[in-house]
């Protein structure tokens, strides 16, 4: 047997193969080097210090690492940073724009959607999504977005409810910017 | 003038959260977003096979990777008499497996390196030779003649039995068998299952060489213990440890316990004096951390023939795998399952328990439930409803005539508990009523002639809270008190700290709501903190549903402190002495002149600028509390299901919860914690199960394989309550996180065997999957889940 354990010396490799994406990030276009087994989620949360977007099961199961690609919820634990190249990402820190909390976070907060907060950054991505392609969806149609999110706390039933009444606040957003439209 | 209670966020308001404002957007703070300046990774490498001499450890190549600081084996540990670590139930735990790996998972070496990219290359380097040993995977096994012994280690151990215990009143209940017109038996499995909150479990470990002083932020329900059990066990110096536990991301009791990783991290970082960061990936957390139940039962009802239960006896044998390292602080061996049958008037009982040391994971953990009291709930309620079944009585009428009646309190259970108030007819009466349950049971027998199963079940459940007062309950002898800690700043703005640590339950929100009450100051301005041993008071942390029986208590205790001391300063500013004020919500009053006051903004101005002569100044206090007794909820549960003879799938129709978790602090939160205990309780009796094969391989190591309900499959639920204050709790709370996934669980159970009915079914275990509901459909016989017990005792 070799020795248990020895303190090595040499510091990281530097010829770490690396290469060149451009990402545009809740609306901020970065170029970046990047190892080509980075997955997205690390590069997301250390590389670009957005720890909002959270890491659960490592297999695209909990949903918790849930972001925006273009509009659509994808699990960043299982992409690689490489293939966002050329892409818009959203986390869940680009849901809050400079006139205030999106209607979605609202809808959580107001109906006690959340409980230890760990889940909901993924969970409010996918309602997004949802309600971008859907504003008036029944609860069955909600229940069936989130079926790839899991939630431990809650039960389900208040994140619906914020869902819905995120919806609701949506639609009544959009009826007062029509109505003030010229 | 007087304060409206709701308004200012007291007692009853439906506050929204105050944490929710950073989560909502992000800025949680969860211990894998810590970054700290020059901080390694550390990975470990597990164990493939359940049961195996190790026979060697090639690192060499680990080592050779660019990048890899440090490789870390048992062989190493043992150098410092660290392989082993004590436990929570007094057995030894390997940190690092030594000797050989005891189940599938076990850790065997740590790499630490420069990015954890690099320690996962290094891990996969690093070579054991294992010689495969013979499995066990269940008590029967464990306890078969000629069975390998598991834990050869212990010098006296010859065989796999962890304990043997018993309680109650053997002979007492002998003769009340032998007096019954009846007598009906159930043999059970409560399967393993794992608490799985989505964030794992992980650790930064930071060790200044400079100050000698040692900071770990971790993933702990508990960081006042951790501290103490450094202190104790690495014999570091305690007031140079310092435990931050930051948000949680759930916890349900797998973040109680000490586990290897933190231990290595923490020896990392001391030999490295850099930080060192772990974080475990979900297999990981599936197949090493924290498990909850895994316990078979035999149990017995002696029977009047109107359904009167004469006396009960109960047999467990439970698994614990590998190192005896239960996280639970009674002093029972076997928890609190002999609070089963708590809510009933019976007059004997008698309890014998055995466990059993197995190749499966360690740590037995109350998941989401105070220790066993889920398994006491689920047994004593199928027990209840199968004897009802024999003896062709309903189902609700048997509870009926069995409960403690509402004046018979303080009641003392069959084994020796001292319940102190409830209404549990009233609860089970709104039940019914609100699921409609004569009309149901009319639908099912309609539904019945054109072939469809449709059942109902009920379920009662009390759950002893609050551990726990220092007659039952200790961890390593110290006492389960909680504590609380509260500066009132002069401009009547407050501080408060607990000795808690929230993990979802929203602390932060109703602590400062039992200050709002018990002073009139906004809840909006007390900010409360809690997990860091450095700033707040020494407590035990939150499992149990213990935070607001004992840490809430506390933070009522500490408030009337204060509220003592600003009625000296009050009596000071009006000039009068103490006698002659009076208190409402957030003033001092004149009696004689009831517009003559001072608000306690205004007293705790003075308490900084205008203090009575040989007066400390000052506005702040702490409280330790030590609970004089545990708390009793009640919950009922009562389902409809339907059963899909083709398939044997089964689809709850409706569900009924009406909960008495004594006086609501907040009851937006109250219900929150209702519902996610109610999904919990869904997914254990129809999907979520931890097992394991012959040779000890855990089916069930990812979220593949561990199947959890999604919004999809779960359920709906209607909650009522009934408020029966707890006498001895300063606001009459008595706790709520975990009683629906204690009562739970049998309601599910209840209704499906319910559908089943005539079929000469009595019994499935869970889960309830469609295979095992169709094979005990179509053939006619019960279920069961795992080997059955042994039953030659």
């Amino acid at each position: 047997m070799t020795s248990l354990f020895e303190v090595v010396t040499t510091e990281t490799p530097v010829d770490t193969p690396v290469r060149r994406i451009t990402v545009t990030v809740n609306g901020k276009k970065q170029t970046l080097d990047v190892e080509p087994r980075l997955l997205l989620a690390h590069l997301i949360r250390q590389g670009l210090e957005l720890t909002g977007t959270h890491i659960g099961c490592d297999t695209t199961h909990c949903g918790a690492c849930t972001v925006l690609i273009d509009g659509s919820p994808v699990k960043s634990c299982t992409m690689f940073a490489v293939q966002a190249d050329g892409h818009e990402v959203t986390t869940v820190e680009g849901l809050t724009s400079a006139s205030g909390l999106d209607p979605i976070q609202e809808g959580f907060r107001d109906e006690h959607g959340l409980q230890c907060g760990f889940c909901t950054p993924g969970m409010m991505l996918t309602a997004k999504a949802l309600l971008d392609e859907n504003p008036d969806p029944t609860e069955d149609e909600v229940r069936w977005a989130l079926s790839g999110n899991l939630c431990r706390c809650t039960g389900y039933q208040n994140i619906v409810k914020s869902v819905l009444v995120a919806a609701a606040l949506l639609r009544a957003k959009d009826n007062v910017e029509e109505d003030e439209a010229p | 003038m007087t304060v409206d209670e709701v308004k200012i966020g007291g007692l009853g308001a439906r506050r929204r959260r105050v944490e929710d404002n950073r989560f909502i957007r992000g800025m949680g703070n969860y211990v894998d977003d810590i970054t700290l300046p020059g901080m390694l990774h550390m990975e470990i490498l597990r164990s493939p096979l359940a049961h195996a001499r190790i026979k060697s450890i090639d690192t060499s190549a680990a080592l050779a990777i660019p990048g890899v600081q440090l490789v870390l084996t048992g062989e190493l540990l043992a150098s410092r008499n660290l392989a082993w670590m004590p436990t929570l139930s007094y057995d030894t735990q390997a940190v690092l497996a030594t000797d050989k790996v005891r189940f599938q998972g076990q850790e065997v070496a740590c790499v630490v390196a420069d990015d954890p990219y690099i320690a996962k290359d290094a891990c996969e380097a690093i070579v054991v030779d294992y010689e495969a040993l013979p499995v066990i995977v269940n008590p029967t096994q464990a306890t078969a003649n000629g069975a390998p012994v598991i834990r050869d280690d212990k010098e006296n151990q010859h065989d796999n039995v962890v304990f043997d215990w018993e309680v109650g009143d053997k002979d007492g209940t002998d003769r009340a068998f032998a007096a019954a017109d009846a007598v009906s038996e159930l043999e059970l499995h409560y399967p393993r299952s794992h608490p799985s909150p989505i964030e794992t479990c992980g650790s930064i470990a930071d060790f200044d060489r400079a100050t000698s002083k040692l900071t770990v932020y971790m993933t702990s329900q508990a960081p006042h213990i951790i501290r103490a059990a450094v202190a104790m066990v690495a014999e570091l110096p305690e007031h140079m440890i310092r435990i931050v536990s930051p948000d949680l991301g759930g916890g349900f009791g797998n973040k109680v316990p000490i586990y290897p990783g933190y231990v290595v991290s923490i020896l990392a970082s001391i030999l490295l004096e850099r930080p060192v960061k772990w974080i475990e990936d979900k297999t990981g957390n599936l197949i090493s951390t924290g498990f909850g139940r895994d316990i078979y039962l035999r149990g017995q009802m002696a029977l009047r023939n109107d359904g009167k239960i004469l006396g009960v006896r109960m047999h467990t044998d439970s698994d614990h795998g590998a190192f005896f390292s239960d996280a639970q602080p009674s002093k029972f061996k076997i928890g609190l399952m002999h609070a089963a049958f708590a809510c009933y008037d019976i007059p004997v009982a008698h309890l014998t328990a055995r466990g059993v040391y197995t190749n499966k994971a360690p740590g037995g953990v109350a998941y989401r439930c105070s220790f066993r009291i889920t398994e006491a709930m689920f047994f004593q309620e199928r027990m209840v409803q199968a004897a009802a079944e024999d003896l062709g009585i309903d189902q609700a009428e048997i509870r009926r005539l069995n409960f403690v009646k509402d004046d018979d309190f303080p009641h003392r259970t069959p084994f020796g508990f001292l319940t102190d108030s409830g209404q549990y007819g009233k609860c089970l009466e709104i039940g019914l009523e609100a699921i409609g349950y004569e009309d149901f049971l009319k639908q099912k027998e309609e539904a019945r002639k054109n072939g469809r199963l449709l059942g109902i079940g009920i379920s009662t459940m009390t759950e002893p809270l609050g551990a726990g007062n220092s007659r039952e309950y200790d961890i390593l002898g110290i006492k389960m008190f909680d504590s609380a800690e509260l500066r009132v700043h002069m401009t009547g703005k407050a501080l408060l700290r607990t000795g808690a640590k929230s993990q979802g339950q929203g602390h932060e929100t109703t602590w400062a709501q039992i200050v709002a009450h018990e002073l009139g100051i906004p809840a909006d301005d007390v900010v409360v903190e809690e997990g860091d041993t450095d700033t707040a008071p020494f407590g035990m942390g939150t499992y149990a549903s213990r935070s607001t029986p004992v840490a809430g208590a506390a933070v009522s205790m500490v408030s009337r402190k204060i509220r003592a001391k600003a009625r000296k300063i009050a009596a000071h500013l009006l000039e009068v002495s103490e006698e002659d004020i009076e208190w409402e919500l957030g003033r001092f009053y004149l009696r004689s002149s009831p517009d003559s006051g001072v608000t306690i903004q205004e007293c705790a101005m003075a308490a900084y600028t205008n203090i009575p002569d040989g007066m400390e100044p000052g506005l702040e206090n702490n409280a330790y509390y030590d609970p004089p007794n545990l708390t009793w909820p009640f919950g009922c549960y009562i389902t409809t299901v339907e059963v899909d003879p083709l398939t044997g799938v089964w689809d709850v129709l409706n569900f009924v919860a009406v909960d008495d978790c004594g006086v609501r602090i907040n009851p937006m939160i109250v219900e929150g914690q209702i519902m996610g205990g109610l999904a919990e309780a869904y997914a254990m009796a129809n999907m979520q199960f931890i097992t394991f094969d012959s040779e000890g391989n855990c089916v069930g190591s990812n979220y593949m394989d561990y199947l959890l309900p999604t919004a999809w499959e779960t359920p709906g639920f209607e909650l009522h309550e009934v408020v029966t204050p707890c006498p001895h709790h300063p606001i009459g709370a008595k706790g709520v996180g975990e009683c629906a996934t204690v009562g739970g669980p049998a309601a599910f159970v209840n209704a499906v065997i319910d559908a089943l009915k005539g079929t000469g079914v009595r019994n499935i275990d869970m889960p309830l999957l469609p295979d095992r509901v169709y094979e005990a459909l179509t053939e006619g016989h019960d279920v069961s889940g795992s080997p059955p017990i042994r039953t030659d005792r």
